[in-house]
This record gives structure tokens, C-alpha cells and sequence, in this order.
């Protein structure tokens, strides 16, 4: 009895040195020239005096600066550290050819309990633009940090920030002699507080988020066939969606909720189907002897872009869910598959293939122009930032599976790298509500 | 018997002639499958040598016999084709004489693709192949119930690597039986 208690507070502290850390590494791998310069002043510390391990000024010139619309200065070439808007030498920073700083406090008001502040001041403006207070313990600090990222990056972009949102991802681990094992993961933008949603000896799929990020839609072979499940990320709790015969595969929530669109072989060749999840009502949208599969939503939640091979060889096609004329949208390539909408239903990313070489695509829908975006050799599953500005994407580097973000203009790249196995799939979640 | 084989044979190309989405890819390692398969044991002229026409025997318990054809249990496809190759119709005819004389046993067949492609059009390629090789099996008699299909699509390669050999080993359908 005493030794197990011994055990499961061993497995207690193990799995909390895990999780304190990221398991996703970060690494720029492509710079963007012309970003705006901001100095991020490293935050006062007041209150108790206590190590902490979060650094927020930290958390949020890296955020910054993975948008790749930002260039943060340097800790050690910070040419003054003013600590409240008084402080400010305007003069300086405008010599410097800064225009904004960001400064603030925490305050450690008790153990784990902290007061945050910050000011985002315009130089050319001459004075403060922003400023907020918050309240925070161990566990919403880090948020918090993305959060202020997001306040600073929407004053000065005009755009919505999206660095206090999460990712899904899969990852796989083979060793030899033991049984591989698949997880499905959620975890912040930055990789940390990495969250298992399910583990499997069998593959799993396909990750996509309801549009209120409280569920994930997914494929699993647990039961030696392929079965797609709604799990509930609060509770835990899961509902068994699809398990006919042959495929269940390709789940995307509906941007309005209603609808999962799905890839099923009942009757005997992959097709698209859209299943009412309130009513449970299904509804073919394909039929056709070719693959069609990989559905993705546009933005009005009545028409689907897919993947099909009836001519052949995969190309994107667009119908309307009411049935109707398939249009056939991609003809350069061929290989044209597994399409995502931008947010605002303007873009389509996808996988673009040419021999063995395959690549994020993205195909502007008015002009019908297409721009490589990656110089990957096997780069798929891309998943665009609920604000429409980065593509996060499923790419191999010395021949392991890892995540890459770019930016929609292909400006800017990064890389997230786990510590060990493959790790695919990666989705993005929909915006905090 | 070799007539009969032979209209299996033509059977078979006329399903795949049927099928649009065949492709030939120029895959260099396609026409090759046979002597570099870690299974082994499948020639690439095993059609035309006979090798399997004689004394193939269909006994329930053939299928535990090491030395029997039927021990035979991966095909492999090109790239991006659900066609069976000409160098494993003969196997599958035999696979599919097995299951006809013996009701009470049960195949899955379970499609694979390699890594290239999306993952789930791969599922769906996965499909494709085993739904091809169903389909062959049961031109000889066995009944639909006896051969379940399943695709993993890329998710399970048996090959980790990522070149043409890695790729070549994981596209493939495996034969598992199931017998109680």
C-alpha cells in the first residue's frame, strides 16, 4: 500500500515536470523583413518576493515576433527600461525609429496569486494607447501573457489577435518492441500546457474543433475500424458519431455548429456526406464512383469545398450542400487535395503535389490565382488561424513529422518541433468566447 | 483448369479497364514488386511460370501450411492506382478458391497507402485497394460475408523510412484471416 502511494505521487510529479514545459519547440526558420520594431520592456516585479517562472514581457515579444508583423528589440539592445509612463523618454525612442514600447508590473500579491499591468505607449502619438489590469494565478498567467499579445497586436494591426487560442494536433510514437502510440493533443499557440484528449495503440485522425472550441470531432481505429467521435474537452465525455461499414473518415464541424460533414463508404465508394447534428439526419452530397472526400466548410455553412479524383487524379471541387453542379476549382498539378477556407472565405489552402514533392497551396477563389506557399518535400494538413493571418501546417524534417506555421503572405515561418515521434494534423482553434 | 484461370484473369482486367481512376504512375519500382518483397517468395513471373497452378491445396488447414501459396498474405499497387498488379491475381485466385471451399472462414483485408498524398484521400486509396482485391476473391466464389475491408490509409506503414523503397513496401493490401 505504502509503495504505491509512493508510486502514484512519483507519476504525479513526473507528469507534472511534463507539462510544465513545452513539448513543442518553437523555431523560427524564415524571417520577415520590413516587420515593425516594438520595444517590450521586461515587466516590474513587485509584491512578494518569490522566483517565478513565467516571464510575460517574454511570452509576448515571442508571440510578436511568431506573427512575423513584429520585431521585437532585443532584451540586451534595449536602450532604456522605464518601468511607468512618466519614465517614458519619447525623445529617444523616437531617434531609435521606435513606435511603440510596451511596459508594466506584476505584482505577486500572494503565492500563485498575481496582479498584472501593462501600457502599450505610441511614440509618435506621444503617450499611451492601451492599458489594462489583470488578475491571474499559475495557471491563467501564460494565457494572460497571449492574451496582452493579442490587446497590443490588434491596436497596431487593425486585426484580431490569435495568440491566446489553442491547436490540436496528433502525434505517433513507434519504438521498437513496444506498441506504437497515437495521441490527440491540444495545447496553447506556443506549444505549452500540452493536454491529452486521447491515447491509442490504433491510428487517430482528423482533429477538427466546434466552432465554440469545446468539442473536437475525430477519426479513431480503436475498435479495428475506422469510428468518428465528438468528445467533450470540459468533461471528457464522448458520443460515438459514425461507425458504418468501411470509411468513416474526414468529420468538419459546420462554421454555425449544425452540420458535421463527413467522408462515408457505406455504399461502397468514399463519398461526402453532411449529418444534422441535432435532427441526426444524413444526407449524401456526392455520389459518384470516383474518391471524394476531405469536405471542408466555406464560411455560410451551405457550400463545401472536397477533394475528388473523378477526373482522374485529386482536384478541389466546390457544391453547394443542396446538391447541384460540382465546380471544379484547381487544373495546375496533379495533385490537388485536403483544401482549408480562410475565415473569411476569400482563400483556400491545400496540399499541392508534383511527383513526390507536396506543398501548401493557397488559391485566391475570385481570381482563381494560385501561390505556392511552402518549400517543404512532404508538407500537408494546413489549418489557417481563426484571424485569417498565419497557416499552421504538418511538414517532415530530418524525416520526422513536425508543425509549421507560415504566414498567409509566406513572409514568415516557424517551426514546432516535439521532443520525440511525429507529430501531424495540426488544427487551430477557433477564437475564445 | 487453365481455361478457367484464364477467364478469371480476363475478369479481372475487364474490372480494371472499367476503373477510370487506374493510373500508371512510371514508378520505377512498380513492375519489380516480386523479388524485393521482405515476405519474398513471390516471383514477378509467377503467372506465366505456373508456379502456383499445381497441387495448390484448398484443405482447411492449408492455410497453417508455411509452404503453401496461400502463406502469401501482402500485395502491393502503385502509386496513387488501386489496379492490381497482373503479378498477384494469380495469388488472390487462389486466396479467393480457399475462402469458396472453406464458408466458416472469415478474411479482412486492410488497404494501405504511402506517406505522400493527404491522409484521408489515402484512407480513401486504402479503400480502393482492398475493395479491389474483395472484389477479385469473390469472383471465385466466396461469399460476400466471408471478406470484411478495412483502410488505414497512410497510418500504419510497415516501412518507416522515407524513400521509394519505404514507399513501394507500404502501399499495399494485406490478406489477415481470421479463423475460429
Amino acid at each position: 500500500m505504502k509503495l504505491k502511494i509512493i508510486k502514484s505521487g512519483l507519476f504525479l510529479f513526473l507528469f507534472y515536470l511534463q507539462s510544465a514545459h513545452a513539448v513543442l519547440q518553437i523555431e523560427i526558420t524564415k524571417g520577415a523583413e520590413g516587420a515593425l520594431p516594438i520595444a517590450i520592456i521586461p515587466f516590474e516585479r513587485t509584491g512578494i518576493a518569490m522566483a517565478m517562472s513565467v516571464d510575460v514581457a517574454e511570452i509576448v515579444a515571442t508571440d510578436l515576433q511568431r506573427s512575423g508583423k513584429f520585431s521585437p528589440i532585443e532584451r540586451e539592445k534595449l536602450i532604456d527600461q522605464p518601468h511607468s509612463l512618466e519614465d517614458v523618454n519619447f525623445k529617444l525612442w523616437k531617434v531609435a525609429g521606435i513606435d511603440h514600447v510596451v511596459l508594466g508590473q506584476v505584482k505577486v500579491v500572494s503565492p500563485q496569486q498575481y496582479e498584472l499591468q501593462f501600457r502599450l505607449i505610441d511614440v509618435f502619438k506621444g503617450g499611451q494607447v492601451l492599458g489594462y489590469r489583470f488578475l491571474a494565478t499559475d495557471k491563467t498567467l501564460r494565457s494572460i501573457a497571449h492574451h496582452i499579445s493579442d490587446l497590443i497586436y490588434e491596436q497596431i494591426t487593425g486585426q484580431k489577435g490569435a495568440f491566446d487560442t489553442k491547436i490540436a494536433y496528433i502525434t505517433a510514437e513507434r519504438k521498437v518492441g513496444a506498441q506504437p502510440s497515437y495521441k490527440l493533443q491540444i495545447a496553447d499557440t506556443d506549444g505549452y500546457n500540452p493536454q491529452t484528449i486521447l491515447t491509442s495503440t490504433q491510428p487517430i485522425m482528423s482533429p477538427s474543433w466546434s466552432p465554440d472550441g469545446t468539442q473536437i470531432a475525430y477519426v479513431s481505429f480503436e475498435n479495428a475500424r475506422s469510428e468518428i467521435y465528438i468528445q467533450h474537452l470540459a468533461t471528457q465525455k464522448r458520443d460515438k458519431i459514425a461507425a458504418y461499414e468501411g470509411i468513416n473518415g474526414a468529420p468538419v464541424w459546420s462554421p454555425d455548429g449544425r452540420y458535421l460533414a463527413l467522408t462515408l463508404s457505406k455504399d461502397g465508394n468514399p463519398d461526402i456526406y453532411v449529418l444534422d447534428l441535432r435532427t441526426k439526419k444524413l444526407t449524401a452530397i456526392t455520389r459518384h464512383w470516383g474518391i471524394d472526400t476531405e469536405p471542408a466548410w466555406m464560411p455560410d455553412s451551405r457550400e463545401l469545398i472536397f477533394t475528388s479524383s473523378r477526373t482522374g487524379k485529386p482536384q478541389l471541387y466546390r457544391t453547394s450542400i443542396n446538391g447541384g453542379q460540382k465546380q471544379r476549382l484547381t487544373y495546375e498539378g496533379n495533385y490537388n487535395a485536403n483544401a482549408e477556407v480562410s475565415p473569411d472565405g476569400r482563400t483556400i489552402a491545400y496540399v499541392s503535389g508534383e511527383g513526390n514533392i507536396f506543398k501548401i497551396a493557397v488559391l485566391d477563389i475570385a481570381t482563381g490565382y494560385v501561390q505556392i506557399l511552402t518549400d517543404g518535400e512532404l508538407d500537408e494538413s494546413p489549418s489557417f488561424a481563426p484571424n485569417g493571418s498565419m497557416i499552421l501546417y504538418a511538414a517532415q524534417a530530418d524525416g520526422r513529422g513536425v508543425l509549421a506555421a507560415i504566414s498567409t503572405d509566406g513572409r514568415f515561418k516557424q517551426r514546432l518541433v516535439l521532443s520525440e515521434g511525429d507529430v501531424r494534423e495540426p488544427t487551430w482553434a477557433p477564437f475564445k468566447q | 483448369m487453365r481455361l478457367k484461370i484464364l477467364s478469371v484473369l480476363l475478369a479481372a482486367g475487364f474490372l480494371v479497364a472499367c476503373d477510370p481512376a487506374q493510373v500508371k504512375d512510371g514508378d520505377s519500382a512498380g513492375g519489380q514488386m516480386g523479388d524485393q518483397t521482405t515476405t519474398g517468395g513471390i516471383s514477378d513471373t509467377g503467372v506465366n511460370t505456373g508456379r502456383y497452378m499445381d497441387n495448390v491445396s484448398y484443405d482447411r488447414a492449408a492455410i497453417n501450411d508455411s509452404g503453401s501459396v496461400l502463406a502469401e498474405r501482402v500485395i502491393y499497387f502503385d502509386f496513387d492506382s488501386d489496379q492490381i498488379s497482373p503479378d498477384f491475381t494469380e495469388l488472390l485466385v487462389h486466396h479467393g478458391k480457399y475462402l469458396a471451399a472453406n464458408a466458416d472462414v472469415s478474411l479482412r483485408l486492410e488497404g494501405h497507402a504511402d506517406e505522400r498524398g493527404t491522409r484521408e484521400y489515402n484512407v480513401a486509396l486504402g479503400n480502393r485497394r482492398a475493395q479491389a482485391v474483395r472484389r477479385l476473391i469473390l469472383l471465385q466464389g466466396a461469399a460476400a460475408s466471408q471478406v470484411a475491408v478495412i483502410s488505414y490509409g497512410e497510418e500504419k506503414p510497415v516501412a518507416l523510412s522515407h524513400d521509394e523503397e519505404a514507399w513501394r513496401l507500404n502501399r499495399r493490401a494485406e490478406l489477415v484471416y481470421q479463423i475460429n
